[in-house]
């Protein structure tokens, strides 16, 4: 029988845990892992040549285990109870002395301990010399480097984990504040031992980029002009495939049709899979798949670089007089590409308080489903008339005015909720604005293409197919003189109108609660009311078919506002409700955004009304 | 003791040493996992351009501290 044992992954953040654990399993682990930071642990599995079997854990990342945050809690709780044979405990070869403090804490907890320590090229770049031997003598536990990046480190790492002498835990006691202080000194004396700097000047580069990416004059500015740049080249990159491909599914249409009717399905069945379902469905691909996958590798690039803490340094004094955490700075940029992840993400915050905060608010960033939606209004009522390059880069800039807008919410209710529903004071606060690393250009393509993009993908298509369905029976289906859709729209009208939008723009909002990829479909289809998504060749014509049914530029800005602040998606709703374990939170994220939204849009419509 | 000042008050570049710690246990606990102890040795970098949280050099890693927080700590300009 082969006997399972049990090992935990242990290690500050940012020290490439995951890189180690991934290489380990030949896993890609991916949930909650966009900060760069495990939010959850995660298990696999590997063998080694004798046949031992080795469960492996990855646990969140966490600076001591002596503090009570929320990470620490699961990764301290892990040693103490779940007593797994060995903690592998992950250092930064760049950062070591904090390292080994986490090192001392651990040994306090149990001796079964292999020091890892990664990044060793990057500490060879920057002349930091270590000398293992000293660290594996003065601690008394085995000691081996390696580079996540390479395939022959990794194998000595699994050879050193088979090889290593388990003993059984003796009960240990608690880590008390003594033994922390003592810790810090321990680890002093050790790293003066081991490493030896052979350039002073090794973080003067880092320091340098800082103070231009952080300072008064060129913070804000080099933000907004690095997040405009994203979104230009992902709009000027995804127009000419987008096309491509929505000319290649609309050609496609005739041969689809072909096909079921082959099969001699009944007419009915025949549109309502390539009106309802096959339309959509491509619709969706078409204008999602291709700006996905340029904005996902250009952001990943962004954190990978370190940028990110960095844009949370900047905020945190806004986000400090909203009486919240700045680390919400950086769940709003996970929110960017995907709300549910910026939700979970949430768990980097430690107040319990500023964490429903930024949960609450982390709808009013749009997520990259609700691009689609506000790249198409701007491109229509805003910048159809203007010429390329003038184009692209006013479209941009208006979608950051529109981001700005969604940051400037967030502030806004952030600190509505601090004096309401979540009374309290914004709590200490401590980030680390890590060093900025070389990317891994290859690793991001695959991380963001293969993670990210097609698992958004995947998450849109499954409710695209079904909803599109949906749509066409509700569009075909008539009771009296007019379809479903029609009596539904025509209900909603009056209160649609009273907030500059109309029925048709609510229900599309309300269809597209699982996925809000879907609003401009169900917008198009409920207008022409042939209960399908019609080939459409250009956003002229779009515009076209959108101001016959009486669209302005009222609509649109109100339709832009309201896609900013409306009840989340199915999908985040569920999330919040997991993370908050409360039914009441989950009903206040749900009503809180869209009554944001109505009485913004209605506001905006009655001056409007009464000015223009 | 002369010369002892809290962290908010140095200045950019500024090296200094901690001195004493005005904290309750849990922020106590919260300085003990950045290193933070009697005599350590802290450099201040630069300030956010919202003028708060300072970034400080502390033990090998750059750590942002709000004002409020840097206030608990008393530092004097050498050893």
């Amino acid at each position: 029988m082969i006997k399972i044992k049990k090992i935990a992954l242990l290690g500050n953040p940012n020290v490439g845990k995951s890189t180690i654990f991934n290489a380990l399993t030949g896993m890609h682990q991916h949930t909650g892992n966009w900060t760069g930071k495990t939010v959850e642990t995660a298990k696999g599995y590997f063998f080694c040549n004798n046949n031992n079997k080795y469960e492996i854990t990855d646990l969140p990342g966490t600076y001591s285990l002596y503090s009570h945050s929320r990470d620490e809690e699961v990764a301290t709780d892990y040693i103490v109870n779940q007593k797994p044979d060995l903690t592998v405990i992950v250092a930064d070869a760049t950062n070591l002395e904090r390292n080994f403090y986490l090192v001392f804490q651990a040994l306090e907890l149990t001796k079964n301990i292999l020091l890892c320590i990664t990044l060793t090229d990057e500490a060879k770049r920057k002349g930091i010399e270590i000398n293992t031997q000293i660290i594996a003598e003065t601690l008394g536990i085995p000691v081996i480097s390696v580079c996540g990046r390479k395939k022959k480190t990794i194998i000595e790492l699994k050879k050193s984990i088979d090889s290593f002498s388990y003993s059984v835990t003796e009960e240990k006691g608690e880590l008390t504040a003594k033994k922390a202080w003592q810790a810090v000194l321990e680890s002093e004396k050790l790293y003066e031992k081991c490493v030896k700097i052979t350039n002073e000047n090794y973080n003067k580069k880092d320091r340098k980029t800082d103070s231009i990416l952080t300072s008064k004059l060129f913070g804000f500015p080099v933000m907004l002009a690095f997040t405009a740049l994203i979104f230009y080249i992902t709009l000027k990159g995804a127009n000419y495939p987008s096309k491509l491909l929505s000319d290649f599914f609309n050609s496609a249409t005739d041969e689809i049709r072909f096909f079921f009717e082959y099969f001699k399905l009944p007419e009915a069945i025949v549109n309502m899979l390539v009106d309802g379902v096959y339309k959509t469905l491509t619709w969706v691909i078409a204008v999602m798949l291709p700006p996905m996958a340029i904005f996902f590798p250009l952001f990943t690039l962004m954190e990978d670089l370190g940028y990110l803490p960095r844009i949370a340094f900047n905020l945190d004094n806004c986000f400090k007089k909203c009486g919240s955490c700045g680390k919400q700075a950086l769940t709003m940029c996970m929110g960017l590409g995907c709300n549910a992840v910026g939700v979970t993400g949430t768990r980097i915050i430690s107040s319990e308080r500023e964490r429903l905060i930024a949960i609450l608010t982390n709808t009013f960033v749009p997520c990259n489903g609700r691009f689609p939606t506000l790249i198409a209004l701007i491109a229509m009522f805003f910048t159809v008339n203007m010429k390329e390059p003038l184009k692209s880069i006013a479209s941009s800039l208006l979608l950051l005015g529109v981001i700005v807008f969604g940051i400037v919410l967030t502030f806004l209710i952030s600190a509505l909720l601090s004096k309401t529903l979540l009374k309290g004071k914004s709590s200490s606060f401590i980030l680390e604005l890590p060093p900025y690393r070389r990317p891994q250009i290859g690793k991001i393509i695959i991380r963001s293409v293969l993670d990210r993009t097609l698992f958004v993908l995947g998450r849109a298509v499954a409710v695209a197919a079904p909803a599109g369905l949906i749509i066409w029976l509700l569009a075909n289906i008539s009771i009296g003189n007019a379809s479903l859709l029609k009596h539904i729209t025509d209900f909603m009208n009056p209160f649609g109108k009273l907030i500059g939008m109309d029925g048709v723009i609510l229900t599309a909002f309300i269809l597209g609660f699982p996925a809000n990829e879907i609003v401009i479909p169900v917008m198009l289809m409920a207008y022409l009311a042939t209960g399908s998504i019609t080939e459409y060749n250009s956003l002229f014509e779009l515009k076209n078919i959108l101001t016959a049914n009486g669209w302005t530029t009222l609509t649109a800005v109100c339709t832009m506002i309201f896609s900013l602040a409306h009840f989340p998606c199915s999908t985040t709703l569920l999330t919040v409700k997991k993370e908050t374990k409360s039914i009441f939170w989950s009903f206040i994220s749900f009503v809180l955004p869209t009554l944001t939204g109505i009485i913004i849009c209605f506001i905006i419509a009655t001056v409007w009304r009464i000015f223009v | 003791m002369e010369n002892i000042k809290p962290l908010s008050k140095t200045v950019k570049n500024e090296i200094s040493y901690v001195k004493k710690l005005c904290a309750s246990e849990d922020e106590l606990r919260r300085f003990f996992d950045l290193g933070i102890i009697k005599n350590t040795k802290i450099e201040t970098l630069m300030k956010s351009p919202s003028g708060d949280p300072t970034a400080y050099f502390i033990r090998g890693a750059v750590m942002a501290l709000r004002r409020e927080d840097a206030e608990k700590i008393l530092v004097k300009g050498d050893d």
